[in-house]
């Protein structure tokens, strides 16, 4: 039987794979539109190479990482690889995880990220969607909420983020040169981001 | 789409094994990757130079491997940076104690995943530093971008840091003279008509028939701005004009020039833009010291041609003089 940590990165791959040429068409208007075909060439990869049956949750999300890191290439496979392998350090040995896992895995990733892009919130990139998710979470859980109620707070605080996006000018990635020509567009990693946020919510919403 | 390849997918694997056969004295393939190596690699006791980089720029960057200038290249998917792990096997089947240095365009994709092989040779405690080439004065507002790309001026970068890592100089003092250049290189490029990636099968971008784009990308990134087309020499005045605005080339200053073709364009009109470089550089009372002509850093089928200056000192000069034998560049 599938571990829970794969069947849900399985869950991601499928939205993202669903999902290609919408994120594709998104990276033509303001980049150059492989975003949807790189990442959807890594997480087929990624549904072949990952071990189906181990339990341990960081070293499923590492093996996810090293996958995407080698498989995705431009911009988008040494982010999100980072963000993998950082969750990946956060989740080391545990085999289950509580709402303060959660916190501490979005924390570490958004760490990687800054630190791989040298990127902050506010330059049309997947911080803009992770960060508000991560924020709300946080929120969420100090609240008492339970683990479905927090990925519902960072799924509706990080589409807000990427609707942000359309308003603000690139200043990192290929994007950037377009400058004021990229307002109006959403930026195609925080779409993809996104997406990764709501398939984990919905995963854990249908247990 | 017309192109002479046997399938999309099979082309930068056939191209490396191709540019292998071609030139098997000098470069060979490491088995299982798409990294191209020094044949005999890792029986010279130096600083190795590693570039790379998307395909479609040959011959940038495996046929500047040899001696004189890269130890390796790694080649990426056609304008797709190549992956942490690809770098990270070049690293290995060439450093030999001496420690490696990472020479990058300036590309958000480029920069991330050299630096993540980098960390993984760190890991294993090989020396790894590198540098990143920005020399294209086209992008403006460079505070606001993601910077200057790098483009044909990274040639003068593999010419002269391997020259000096010749010497058997220590990977700091190959770096300083890597980034010595890089301070006095600037580019600027233009193109006639877009070129076409095999994989996307159309043209990356539209130009009319009578229209040029002035300070177009290697991978054909929008320009400062579109125009009609005019004569060779107009264009080179505002190529080069741009180019000495930066205020880095001065009266009786020495320099090196290269007049590089993006894939599409003949020797002939390369020959004529050139002349009109020298009458700009003669009429500033600036000395030519070295011209390089041809295609050096290409953009698939673009064309299009790109001008850069490189301003010499005597270390400069020495080590760009000094010999050179690789496939695609050559210093007797």
């Amino acid at each position: 039987m599938a571990s829970k940590v794969y069947e849900c990165i399985s869950k991601i791959a499928d939205i993202i794979i669903e999902n290609k040429d919408f994120l594709t068409e998104l990276d033509r208007e303001i980049g150059d539109a492989d975003h949807g075909i790189n990442m959807a060439r890594g997480y087929t990869e990624a549904l072949g190479q990952l071990p189906q049956d181990e339990s341990d949750i960081g070293a499923v999300l590492k093996k996810a990482g090293m996958v995407l890191l080698s498989k995705v290439g431009g911009a988008s496979g040494p982010l999100y690889g980072t963000a993998y392998m950082k969750a990946a350090k956060a989740a080391a040995g545990k085999t289950e995880l509580t709402v303060q896992d959660g916190k501490d895995i979005l924390d570490a990733i958004i760490g990687g990220i800054k630190q791989r892009g040298k990127a902050e919130r506010g330059e049309k990139t997947m911080l803009d969607a992770i960060i508000p998710g991560y924020e709300a979470y946080c929120a969420a859980a100090d609240a008492g909420k339970d683990l479905a109620e927090c990925l519902d707070a960072m799924c509706a605080a990080a589409a807000e983020g990427v609707e942000y996006t359309k308003t603000i000018i690139a200043t990192k990635g290929r994007a950037s040169y377009l400058g004021e020509r990229s307002i109006g567009h959403q930026d195609p990693g925080a779409t993809s981001s996104l997406l990764t946020m709501e398939a984990i919510r919905d995963w854990v919403r249908a247990l | 789409m017309k192109k002479l390849i046997n399938g999309v997918d099979n082309v930068v694997d056939e191209m490396l094994n191709g540019m292998t056969a071609a030139f098997p004295e000098y470069i060979e393939r490491v088995p299982g990757t798409d990294v191209v190596a020094r044949t005999g690699a890792k029986k010279t006791d130096k600083v190795v130079l590693i570039s790379g980089g998307g395909s479609g720029h040959e011959p940038a960057h495996g046929g500047y491997v040899g001696k004189g200038m890269l130890d390796a290249a790694v080649a990426g998917a056609v304008f797709t940076s190549p992956t942490p792990d690809q770098v990270y096997e070049a690293i290995k089947a060439t450093e030999c104690g001496k420690g490696a240095l990472l020479i990058i365009k300036n590309y958000t994709g480029d920069v991330m995943n050299f630096e993540m092989a980098a960390d993984m040779a760190a890991d294993e405690d090989i020396t790894v530093d590198k540098v990143v080439v920005a020399d294209d004065v086209a992008v403006e507002n460079s505070t606001w971008t993601t910077g200057r790309r790098g483009i044909a001026g990274t040639v003068f970068v593999h010419k002269i840091a391997g020259a000096c890592a010749e010497t058997g100089a220590d990977l700091p003092e190959v770096k300083r003279v890597a980034e010595k250049v890089i301070a006095n290189v600037r580019s600027m490029g233009m193109a006639v008509a877009p070129c076409t990636v095999p994989a996307v099968g159309k043209p990356g971008f539209d130009l009319a028939e009578d229209e040029v784009e002035i300070g177009i990308g290697i991978h054909g990134e929008p320009g400062t701005h579109r125009e009609k087309i005019s004569p060779v020499n107009d264009i080179v005045d505002h190529l080069v004009g741009k180019i000495l605005d930066e205020g880095i080339y001065a009266e009786g200053d020495e320099v090196a020039v290269m007049v590089n073709g993006m894939g599409g364009t003949p020797l002939s009109e390369l020959f004529i833009a050139n002349l009109r470089v020298k009458e700009i550089l003669d009429g500033k009372g600036i000395k030519i010291a070295k011209t390089v002509v041809g295609n050096y850093m290409t953009s698939l089928d673009m064309e299009g041609f790109s001008v850069t200056l490189l301003k010499l000192d005597d270390e400069l000069k020495g080590y760009l003089n000094a010999p050179a034998d690789t496939p695609a560049y050559k210093e007797v």
